[in-house]
Order: structure tokens, then sequence, then C-alpha cells
């Protein structure tokens, strides 16, 4: 199961990603998870978020450019190797990460990474035939 | 097929009719501004020119030019060749530098004024029962006015929409149905692109033609205009100088613009000697106001780059075709050495696959060196998470721009919309370097 994310361009100045942050907070909208790209002349806000429809209509009705895009989110144990082990599957059977976010829950119940590969269908099969916990939609909205 | 002409008597006319006309109309002007305006008697003076030697209009080549400084020097009224009573308009041009270029019309003025306006959307097959979407900016600007006076002369529901709000504008031409629309070629696709972001489509829309000027544009943008809002686009040209809107206008062959030549005379001229260049040459377009009784302006200079073409136009007028102005000499900038029209750099963005056209060029000096900044608007269809695609896309205009150019220039992406639209102009150039004197 693929999860959405939200990718936004913003251009690098000052406020740009508050420009972001400020719409989803008009609209209600909670980030799970945030990862930025930068380059030297523009950013892309990569945001995993619980109430998808309502961000994207926000974000629009305010100008800005966004994209969904399938990315893969990856269960894991919060210990030495956990994400090591998923990376080695993934590598083993030829599949090139993109690129990847994390984070930790404070509640000592594990971690949750983002990965986007290069061949999505197929690292979501061979995740899910190695045993590791895939999230859905579901699980972002908490 | 026949072509539409909203006065088929005089555009059609004979060629050796029209020239008999257009030195008549050349000797009598030339007696009025010797009498009336002081600057072109002391200018015949001291050049020992009598208007009596000004006989046919081949003649034309001794008259000395105008330049838009004269039109400076003699702010505001200087040049006027009538006493105010009998001036029913006045324009201004924005001008961007240096003090307002300022115009005015007698009432035959208006009249003519209408007469050549509307010949130029009457080309376009529009006739009485047409409504018209004016959405050229109403005030001091000539294009709001200058345009809806042709849209009335034809006797068509007239809708002086003006600029800006454009939700406004797209409601007007879903609900009152207007047949053609006059507007900048960057407000069209402004509009286009406002449908599209709202579910609509131009299938709501009734309108049949399009009349887009004021601001140089490309075979390219003709065709995206035309696909997006299912209409004919015509370029249509003129400055407020000679008359304002309704100086040039294509005919359905939209292969060049009919001058209206019974009342403006065209040449071309190098720019550097001031002599006349043959058919076909490129060079500085300059106009003489042959009829116009309030400001009459003896082989103007107008900085307008173009080229007479040869040949007759199968549209049966015998009115001369100029090429569409490739860009205005003053649009013209020099980067290192090359000249460079905004237009070039337009014609770029459209060619490449998914590249809006909303650009801005910002040239600055580092050191010795001119620096060319391309602001190119990112659209949702061409924005992707991945940064490399991103820099791709932008590595390939920088390629594109240079293989066109011959020079370097850095392409920054930037957000939508964040470009400064000015009334429906987009602002093209921002020259950050300071003059550099020879």
């Amino acid at each position: 199961m693929l999860l959405k994310q939200i990718s936004v361009f913003a251009e690098n100045r000052r406020g740009a990603i508050m420009d972001i942050t400020g719409v989803l907070h008009e609209a209600g909208v909670n980030i799970r998870a945030i990862s930025i790209a930068d380059t030297t002349d523009f950013g892309v806000v990569r945001l995993i978020v619980d109430k998808r429809k309502e961000a994207l209509a926000a974000l629009r009705a305010n100008g800005m450019t966004v994209k969904e895009t399938d990315v893969v989110a990856l269960a894991v144990d919060d210990t030495p190797g956990a994400f090591h082990a998923a990376l080695k599957a993934l590598t083993d059977s030829g599949i090139m990460v993109e690129y990847s976010y994390g984070f930790v829950s404070p509640m000592g119940d594990g971690a949750t990474i983002i990965l986007k590969c290069d061949d999505q269908e197929k690292a979501l099969g061979c995740l899910t035939a190695k045993g590791f916990k895939l999230l859905t939609a579901d699980d972002v909205k908490f | 097929m026949t072509y539409h002409m909203y006065n088929r008597e005089v555009e059609a006319m004979p060629r050796e009719k029209l020239r008999e006309l257009q030195s008549e109309r050349l000797c009598a002007m030339v007696k009025r501004v010797y009498e009336k305006i002081p600057m072109y008697r002391a200018r015949f003076d001291s050049m020992g020119l009598r208007p009596e030697d000004i006989r046919t209009i081949d003649d034309i080549a001794k008259l000395p030019f105008t330049y838009k400084q004269d039109l400076r020097d003699n702010y505001p009224y200087g040049l006027f060749a009538v006493p105010m009573e009998e001036v029913v308009r006045i324009h201004a041009s924005s001008g961007t530098t240096g003090k307002q270029t300022v115009v005015g019309y007698t009432a035959n003025d208006m009249k003519l004024w209408g007469e050549v306006m509307a010949r130029t959307i009457g080309a376009g097959g529009v006739t009485k029962v047409d409504i018209g979407h004016i959405s050229y900016g109403y005030g001091l600007f000539t294009g709001g006015l200058g345009g809806g006076l042709g849209s009335e002369t034809i006797g068509c529901a007239t809708i002086p929409a003006s600029t800006g709000n454009t939700r406004r504008q797209v409601t007007i031409l879903q609900d009152f149905k207007p047949t053609f629309i006059l507007a900048t070629p960057s407000y069209a696709l402004t509009i286009a692109e406002f449908l599209e972001q709202n579910g609509l489509t131009s299938d709501e829309l009734c309108l049949k033609a399009g009349f887009f000027g004021a601001e140089p544009w490309t075979e390219s943008m003709r065709k995206e205009i035309e696909k997006r809002l299912n209409l004919k686009a015509y370029d249509i040209y003129g400055l407020s100088e000679v008359i304002g809107p309704g100086v040039a206008y294509e005919c359905e062959c939209q292969h060049g613009l009919h001058v209206n030549e019974d009342h403006f005379y065209l040449e071309i001229i190098d720019p550097e000697t001031g002599e006349q260049l043959p058919d076909g040459t490129e060079g500085e377009i300059v106009f003489t106001c042959m009829t116009k009784e309030a400001l009459p302006l003896v082989r103007y200079r107008t900085r307008d780059v173009g080229m007479c073409m040869p040949g007759e136009c199968e549209c049966g007028r015998s009115f001369v075709r100029m090429v569409k102005p490739a860009g205005r000499t003053d649009d013209m900038l020099i980067i290192r050495g090359v000249n460079v029209f905004p237009s070039q750099i337009e014609s770029v963005l459209m060619d490449l696959d998914g590249i809006a056209p909303y650009y801005q060029m910002i040239v600055e000096r580092d050191g010795n060196l001119d620096k060319l900044t391309v602001l190119v608007e990112l659209t949702e269809e061409t924005f992707t998470d991945e940064v490399r695609k991103l820099e791709a896309m932008s590595q390939k205009v920088t390629e594109a721009i240079h293989s066109v150019l011959g020079i370097a220039a850095k392409v920054k992406l930037v957000e939508p919309k964040s470009i400064e639209r000015f009334e429906g102009k987009a602002k093209r150039v921002i020259d950050k370097r300071t003059q550099v004197n020879f």
C-alpha cells in the first residue's frame, strides 16, 4: 500500500516554508512528516499530512504549485540496523532509493521511514515479501 | 473565398488611385504643419525646404523626421496643429522613461480613428450583429477607448470590460456572450489559464475572433491562444503618436499587417543613415499621419523594427503589408554585445514542451560583464517533486536560450503568477544596468 505525499514548490526566499505551513494551519491540516530538498535556487517541500484533500485544495487555492507522489511508508523498530535491513532488501532486489526521510515516535513504538524508489511497486512487493511492516493512509491519521 | 472588408471601396482601391490620394493628402498636410506648427516651420526653414517643394508622395523623403524627443520637448501641446477648442480628446502614453507623450484628437480625428479601427476589426469578419469585449485598459492608454470606438463604429454592442479582475471578465464572457475580444496577447493567455484552472473550457464562450496587440508576440503564442480559446487570433498594430490601435491590421490570411495607407504613410528606413529601404529589408518603421488634424506627425520614427512585405495579398486589399514588428528598437537589449529581443526568449519557451510563456528577463552588470537572468514560471503540469528533473528543466531552457541567442543566461524557476503583470501587460524586462556612455 503506497502512501500519498504532497510536494510543494518553494522559491528560495525568506518565509517561503512559513507560507506553506500557514496555509495548512488555516485549513486545520496536521503535518505528520516533512522533508525539504534544497538547491541553490529553489526547494521542494515534501509533506505527509493527515487530511490530504483539504491540504491540496488549500495550497492550490493559495496559488501554490503542488504535486502528489506515491511513497512507501515503512515501520521499523527503533534499534540499530533496522533501517539498514530494509535498504539491504531493496538493494538486493536491484531497487534504487531516490530519497528518504524518517522520524521516530516519542512513544517508543518504533520509527517511520518514507521512501521514494525508482520502482515503487517493486519496492512495495519486495518489502512485503520480506515481512516488513508498511503503513497506510489510515496509519498516518492517528 | 471572399474576404471580409469593412470599407471595400477604400481598402481595395487601385494602387494608382491610392498614390494620387496620398500625394494630395501629403501636400495638404505639409502646408498645414508649416503654417501651424512652429517646430516644423523652423525645421523646414533651416533645411531651405518650402511646402511647394512637396508635389507627390515620392517627395516624402525630402521631409525631416520627427522623433519621440520632439514630443517631449514640446510637452504637452506644442505640436498640436489646432487650437484647444477643436480638440475633443487627449490621451497619453505610460511614459516609462521621461515625460508622458501627449496626443490629441479633433472630432474628425475621432471619426478617422473609428474608421481605421472598424477596418481592423471588420477584417476578422466582425459585423454589427457581433458583440465586442474590450479588455484593453480604458483611460489615458489608447487601447481601450480606441478599440471600443472601432467596435461601436461597426455598430457592435460593445462591452468596455477594461483590464483586471479576470474572474469578473470570464463571467462576462460566459453570460454576455461577446463574439470577439480585444486584449493584450498575454492577457488572452491569462483568461485561458483561468478557464483551465476553474474547470471551464472555451466551449463556454462564444468568441470567434480576437484582436491582440500592444505588446510583441510570436507565431507560437498565436497558435497557443487560438487553440486554448478556440478563436482566430489577429495581430493589430498601432501607437498613440500615430493614432493608437488601428494603424495596421491583419486580414483573414494572417500573413502580414495591412497598413491603413490612405491615412498613414509607411516607410522603412535604415535607422543609421535615414535612407529608405526597399521592400523585404528590415529597418525602422516610420509613419506620416497625412490626415490627422490635431497631431499630424511628419515621418515619425517609431523605433519599431519591421519590414514591408513585397507582393500583393490574396485578400484583395491594395494596402501594403508590414511584417509583424520583431520588437521595438527600445525593447532591444544589448547584452554582452549581442542584440536580444524579449520576443526571442518567448519563442524559445513556447517551443519547449510544458514551459509556461511567462518569463522575465533581468539584466545586471557584474563588474564589466552583463549578466542575464531569465525567470520562468513553473506550472502544476511541469512541477515534479524530483529535484533533478526540475534542474534538468532549467538546464534545458538554458541550453535552448544559448543556442538561439548565443549568450549564456541563468534560468531560475519561480512560482506561478509570481511575475508581475501590469494591466494585462507582462513586464518582460528589468534592466538594472546603469547607462553606459560612449
